[in-house]
This record gives C-alpha cells, sequence and structure tokens, in this order.
C-alpha cells in the first residue's frame, strides 16, 4: 500500500470513521462563557468555556487544587457562600443567565449536589428524603410518601432501606448513606446533579452501587461529577473535562481522553506522569 | 520521586520479552531459510523443534501483559503500547510458524534436484526480514516513517508473490516429474506473502502506538 493512501487513510478515519467521534450530541445544557473566578486576589478559574450537554455524565478530572471542584460549586452558586468571591463571565442553563437570576433557591431546586462524604441530617431516613419537598411546602402524607418512595427507588437504595424508613438514617452503611443522599438530591426533581468525590468516601462494592447508579440517572437527569479515579470517570462519563491550574486544557470524549488525548499535558495526567 | 518507576519498568520488561522473541523468529527464518537453500534437514527440523521456544515466550508475553493490565489499568499511550504488544507477539508468533512451515517443505522437497533459481523467493525472504526489523524498529522508536516504509515494501513482496506463482504454475504444466517441489515450492511462496502480511500487521499496531488511529494498510 502506497504512503499516500496511508495518508488518506489516516485523515479519513481519524475525522470520520473512528468510532470515538461518533458521539450523537445532544442539546447543550450548561453553557458557561470565560468564566474567571478569584478568591480574593487570588484567581482559581482563567476564562473557562464549556457546552455540557443534557442528559450525559460530565467528568471533571485534574490534580488537587486545580479548580475542578470549585468550577462545579459556580453551577448552582455554592461559592456565593464564600467570602470574597468575584467572578465574571456568564453560565447558562437553558439558555437563563444563572448569575443574573436572583432566585437562588430556585437554581439549587434545579441543580442538585451530592458531596464527597455523605451530609444526612441526624433524623430519619424518611425526613431525610421529605426534607426538601416538606421546604417547598407540601404537607400531604400520601404525596410524601409517593414522593420518599419515588426518590430512594431512583437511587436503587428502596429495598435496602423500605422496612426501616424511620430508623435513623446514621445507621446506615456509609455507601448506604450516599445513595439516601442522592434520593434527597432527586426528591427536589431537580435536572442537574452535580457530585464532587461522590464516591471517595465508600467501598469498592458501593462504589460500583453509585457508579450503577449514575449509569441509571443520565436517562433522566444531566450529572457533572469531579472525581479523583480516573477508572471511573472512564466508565461513567459520556465526556470528560481536564482542568490544570484553573485552566480547561482539553475536554472531549471520555474515550478519546483515556485512549488518545491530543494534549501532552492530558496524556501525563491520565498515565500518572504527575498530579 | 517517579511515581510510575515500576510500572516504565514492566512496560520495559514487556518491550525486551518482545525485542527478544522477534530475534528468535528473525533466526529461524533465516534457518529455515537456509535450510530451504542447502537442502538441510537436519537444520529443517531444528527450526521446526525450536519453534517451541517461541510459543511458549508469545504465552508467556500474553500473561504478562493481561496482568499489567489488571494492575496498573493503563491509559492512553500506556494502554496502546501494551495493546499493541500484544498483538504484535500474535503476529510474530504467526510469522515464526511460518519458518517452521517452509522447514516442511524443505523436507518434503527432501534431496531433489533444487529449482529454487526459478523463483525470486530469496528477495522475497530478504525483503520481509529487512520488513520486521522496520516494524518492529518503528514500535520502538515510534517512527511512523518506517511504517510507512513497511507500507511500500509489503507492494514489493506481492509483486514478487504474483510473478513467483506465474513462473511455478508455468513449470507445472511442462514438468511433471518435479510436481511435488514445485507445489511446495507455491507453498512457499505463498507462505513469505502472508509472513509480509504478518508484518505489515506489526507496523498497523505500531502505527496505533504512535498516532492513536487504526490504520489497515494491508488492503
Amino acid at each position: 500500500m502506497s504512503t499516500a493512501l496511508l495518508e488518506r487513510n489516516k485523515e479519513s478515519k481519524e475525522e470520520e470513521l473512528s468510532p470515538m467521534n461518533q458521539q450523537i450530541e445532544k442539546a447543550t445544557k450548561i453553557s458557561v462563557n470565560d468564566l474567571n473566578l478569584f478568591y480574593g486576589d487570588k484567581q482559581a478559574l482563567y476564562n473557562i468555556s464549556i457546552d455540557i450537554q443534557e442528559k450525559q455524565v460530565t467528568a471533571l478530572i485534574g490534580p488537587s487544587g486545580c479548580g475542578k471542584s470549585t468550577f462545579l460549586r459556580t453551577l448552582n452558586r455554592m461559592n456565593d457562600l464564600i467570602d470574597g468571591v468575584k467572578i465574571s463571565g456568564d453560565i447558562t442553563i437553558d439558555h437563563e443567565n444563572i448569575y443574573q437570576s436572583h432566585d437562588v433557591i430556585q437554581l439549587r431546586t434545579k441543580v442538585g449536589m451530592v458531596f464527597q462524604k455523605p451530609n444526612l441530617f441526624p433524623m430519619s431516613i424518611y425526613d431525610n428524603v421529605a426534607y426538601g419537598p416538606r421546604m417547598q411546602g407540601i404537607k400531604s402524607k400520601r404525596e410524601l410518601n409517593r414522593i420518599v418512595e419515588e426518590s430512594l427507588r431512583g437511587a436503587a437504595i428502596w429495598d435496602e432501606v423500605k422496612g426501616r424508613l424511620k430508623t435513623s438514617a446514621l445507621g446506615l452503611s456509609g455507601g448506604q448513606q450516599q445513595r439516601v443522599c442522592i434520593a434527597r438530591a432527586i426528591a427536589m426533581k431537580p435536572e442537574v446533579i452535580l457530585m464532587d468525590e461522590p464516591t471517595s468516601a465508600l467501598d469498592p462494592i458501593s462504589t460500583l452501587k453509585v457508579e450503577e447508579l449514575i449509569a441509571q440517572l443520565k436517562k433522566d437527569y444531566t450529572i457533572v461529577i469531579v472525581t479523583h479515579n480516573m477508572q471511573q470517570a472512564a466508565r461513567v462519563s459520556d465526556k470528560t473535562a481536564f482542568f490544570l491550574n484553573g485552566e480547561i486544557i482539553e475536554y472531549d470524549v471520555t474515550k478519546k481522553i483515556f485512549s488518545n488525548p491530543k494534549d501532552q499535558r492530558t496524556e501525563d495526567y491520565v498515565t500518572g506522569r504527575f498530579g | 520521586m517517579n511515581a510510575r518507576k515500576n510500572f516504565d519498568n514492566s512496560l520495559q520488561e514487556l518491550q525486551n520479552k518482545m525485542i527478544e522473541m522477534n530475534e528468535l523468529a528473525i533466526s529461524a527464518f533465516e534457518k529455515a531459510f537456509t535450510a530451504f537453500q542447502t537442502q538441510n534437514m537436519e537444520l529443517a527440523l531444528k527450526v521446526i523443534e525450536d519453534d517451541t521456544v517461541i510459543d511458549n515466550l508469545d504465552i508467556e508475553i500474553n500473561q504478562f501483559a493481561v496482568w499489567l493490565i489488571a494492575k496498573e489499568q493503563p491509559f492512553a499511550t500506556d494502554l496502546r503500547r501494551i495493546i499493541a504488544s500484544l498483538k504484535i507477539t500474535s503476529d510474530i508468533e504467526r510469522i515464526a510458524d511460518f519458518a517452521a512451515n517452509i522447514a516442511k517443505a524443505t523436507i518434503k522437497i527432501g534431496t531433489a534436484h533444487s529449482l529454487i533459481s526459478l523463483t525470486n523467493l530469496e528477495q522475497m525472504k530478504e525483503i520481509s526480514m529487512n520488513m520486521l526489523q522496520m516494524a518492529v524498529t518503528s514500535f520502538i522508536d515510534g517512527n511512523i516513517s518506517l511504517v510507512r516504509e513497511v507500507a511500500d515494501l509489503d507492494d514489493q513482496v506481492d509483486n514478487h508473490y504474483a510473478e513467483n506463482y506465474k513462473r511455478i504454475t508455468e513449470e507445472l504444466k511442462q514438468n511433471l516429474e518435479d510436481t511435488t517441489q514445485l507445489v511446495q515450492l507455491l507453498f512457499i511462496n505463498r507462505y513469505l506473502e502472508r509472513t509480509a502480511d504478518h508484518i505489515t500487521n506489526i507496523a498497523e499496531s505500531a502505527a496505533y502506538l504512535i498516532k492513536g488511529q487504526i490504520y489497515d494498510l494491508n488492503s
């Protein structure tokens, strides 16, 4: 075969035929444009621009201190709670600029969050899940029962806790608590779920259960997950963004990032050469 | 501290085993061809016997690569390097099998008056072994231009194959006494053509490592 054919092969396969590029693009749910964030004088995020597709899992990876958790928290304005934070640029969810809207409560209803460590309230499993809906004013016992069951089923924990809904949520294992946290988040009927290292405190079996759950949840929700576990990012996400020193270095289909990244810094990070 | 020291050592070990296997395969091929040219039955038998060593090395490399994948859960270049090594060693194993096949054909031809001069088999062998060195070097050095050279040389081997086929089949029509030998020469012609195809596969694996894309250089 001639050299010319090799070249032609290269171009056509790279650009068109590669299964890595055969990703069906879904509608953009979250659009971030030229986002800069400062903690006082210290800049933590630089010119972040990224489109996050709906009903997909987007993973944010990068070494500690690279800004990925800071970025995640900008998506439901959690950084507003920190003194001295300044933000410039736009973040739109469903074409609405979330920093121009004053209704942060409504934003956080739409954009739920699950943290690194399970942070259930010291109350029963039922009351934890019913907490949000009650705050929204739902009083009907029947309606609350329905929401609690639906949310716990949605978080793949119903069968494990249905006989003990009125017992303390803190008596559950770490993995079960984290899934109840997810149930509590989805009880608010969010559209986006942010997950900040949701399995870093869990054992391998609980981790797999949460990962399975993420795969199910993406049918209904847009998920953005920060993870230090590269295998996890590869397993659960559709797209991956690599952060370094407050910048997005590379954002692409997950298969591409983990098998043939474009940027040498991404390559060095995913192969453990730094970070 | 280099956090990847153990993994890098393991990848080097994997490559060293692959180089060792390649050297054994080239040596087997040269011996098989010498046996064929000089009608040396003892040497042919030795090549057939020694093929087990290469088969065992193939198994050893496969097991090592599987263990590395399980242990290191590699990504990007590391992953491609291990996958490419697995594919390359299986191609080298097939090439060594063709060396053994040439040795078997040599035994079948026995001491009959050699008709090798009718053919370009020796040139095919020379080009093929040159290609094999280039293909493995392209993998080791990450040299994409060698991949291109291998693809071009494969075209030369294919041309020799077609020419040999024509000459041998023509001779077959006229020379019924030497049918056995001529049929074996046809087989050897085919083994050499297939060998070059497997070497081209090795070049494809090298290109996969270097570029991260899958190529088909045999089409």
